[in-house]
């Protein structure tokens, strides 16, 4: 991938989320240096965990903090404790959480216990993306029959969800 | 409980759930007053089901500092909770079983052990009272992520499973470091109990899963068992082999630590831990037919700062413990 200021290869990419905006840049390492990315400086776990491996603790370019509407935590202050302020952060900062809950669980789907006060949307989804998980298995395992009957089972679970009128 | 010699090397199994209710800001962010009230709804939580099962409670900020330490030894607390001030606390099951605590890294942290190798049952203690505590709380999830956490790092099943294991096989003949890192390998974690990496001291370590996000519960809890199963052959098989090529040592070695333990005037911890460590396995190996290993395991706690203190019912300096230390050993030993 190029950088987005000349033709040399990008090494820093970055995701902001400006009210509800999706943006991504994509930087070659002078330009993410001019930029005040320092990618020589130790990096912390949290940052690691973050999937900025190149970014040093200097905050993101233009002056941008993002922080989360609910209860007010930045993502500095995220980034230095890895811990958040309360579940709403998980929508404020999911474009860049998403990376790091993927490279700690290899996974971005819950599939186990759900609590008894949520609807039976959740638990048609869950039983859905269980029954995907298993397609998955079977077809690695080259047992096409029983994959084909996992996904007529999948096929029937999305009629239902459909057809309570939910959204999804 | 009669346990088979194969069951020896585990001590117990844990299961530990984590819990936000949706509506206020994690613990290490929230105010005293959210803190404080979220105290109070998991009270009110407790109160409504506990006409039919007991659970002791205490508040952080209510505790003594040695009152905090007892229950951190007995594992009952973590180090993180027992710092802890206004707004957290613990309730705890009469039998010790399960415990809850609130406002540590996450509103609420269920755990429930079970001696042995019992994943499944501490699991399903863990779920029973997880549904009844739901029954008047609202939990903060998403069907994406599943159970919110202050760390992204439990999201999910909220779930970390571990089993304690005894390991003095494995460390005597110096093979604990590659099954630790063979373990590691495969999203489990491994840390000595007490003390770092294969220096573990008293030879217990215990293993957890990492991942809890993309996994049922019981996925979880198989892969581990299935694990800690093998990792019990290597265990028996390096016993089997010290037994083999170097018997007279190892009754020289158990005899030893027997000795001292018997006669000793001053016990340091962590002498005290290995040389508890060569009984236990001594008691495995049916070299101590007289001493029962669940006394042993319950010995390894009470020497242990806090038990210390309290059963002598005063505060102990280091040199006074270690005299302390040793007089409940021989105490023990000889039936007095």
């Amino acid at each position: 991938m190029k950088c987005d200021l000349c033709d040399k290869e990008a090494v820093v990419h970055l995701t902001q989320v400006v009210d509800a905006e999706m943006k991504e840049y994509h930087l070659c390492e002078e330009h993410a240096q001019e930029q005040g990315i320092d990618i020589d400086s130790p990096i912390s776990i949290t940052d690691i965990l973050m999937g900025l491996g190149q970014q040093a603790k200097q905050s993101v370019p233009s002056g941008l903090t993002l922080s989360c509407p609910r209860c007010g935590m930045a993502r500095d202050e995220f980034r230095k404790t890895g811990r958040l302020g309360c579940p709403d952060c998980y929508k404020t900062f999911m474009a860049e959480l998403a990376a790091a809950v993927k490279a700690m669980h290899h996974s971005t789907q819950h599939i186990g216990k759900i609590p008894a006060r949520e609807g039976s949307q959740t638990r048609i989804k869950s039983k859905i993306a269980r029954l995907q998980k298993d397609l998955e298995t079977a077809v690695a395992r080259e047992e096409f029959e029983a994959a084909a009957k996992i996904r007529d089972e999948i096929n029937a679970f999305k009629e239902t969800e459909n057809s309570e009128g939910g959204a999804s | 409980m009669e346990s088979s010699p194969s069951e020896g090397p585990v001590v117990s199994s844990r299961v530990r759930l984590a819990r936000n209710l949706l509506d206020a800001t994690f613990p290490g962010w929230a105010s005293k007053e959210v803190r404080n009230r979220v105290w109070n709804d998991v009270v009110l939580a407790f109160d409504t089901f506990e006409k039919s099962e007991t659970f002791l409670r205490w508040r952080m900020d209510e505790l003594e500092p040695l009152d905090r330490e007892l229950l951190f030894e007995r594992h009952l607390i973590s180090g993180e909770l027992a710092e802890r001030q206004e707004g957290s606390g613990v309730f705890i099951s009469e039998d010790e079983s399960r415990a809850v605590m609130v406002n540590e890294e996450d509103h609420i942290r269920l755990q429930s052990l079970q001696p042995g190798l019992s994943l499944q049952a501490a699991l399903a203690a863990a779920d029973a009272l997880d549904d009844a505590l739901e029954q008047n709380l609202s939990y903060a999830f998403s069907s994406k992520l599943g159970y919110l956490t202050a760390c992204p790092s439990n999201l999910g099943t909220g779930m970390r499973a571990s089993v304690m294991l005894h390991l003095p096989g494995l460390c005597l003949t110096e093979e604990v470091k590659p099954v630790i890192n063979a373990v590691s390998k495969i999203g489990l974690a491994v840390r000595g109990l007490w003390g770092e990496g294969s220096e573990a001291a008293g030879h217990m370590f215990q293993i957890s899963n990492q991942i809890t996000l993309g996994k049922t519960e019981s996925e979880i809890i198989e892969h581990l068992e299935q694990i800690v199963l093998e990792v019990i052959e290597h265990e028996k098989n390096a016993r089997l082999r010290l037994m083999d090529s170097q018997e007279i040592k190892v009754h020289d070695h158990i005899g030893r630590a027997y000795g001292v333990l018997a006669n000793a005037a001053l016990m340091t911890s962590g002498e005290a831990l290995d040389l508890l460590s060569a009984i236990r396995m001594g008691i495995d190996l049916g070299l101590l037919p007289d001493i029962k290993r669940q006394d042993i395991d319950q010995l390894f706690i009470r020497i242990h700062p806090a038990h210390l203190q309290k059963e002598a019912g005063e505060a102990l300096g280091p040199d006074e413990r270690d005299m302390k230390r040793a007089q409940l050993i021989r105490h023990f030993l000889d039936g007095s």
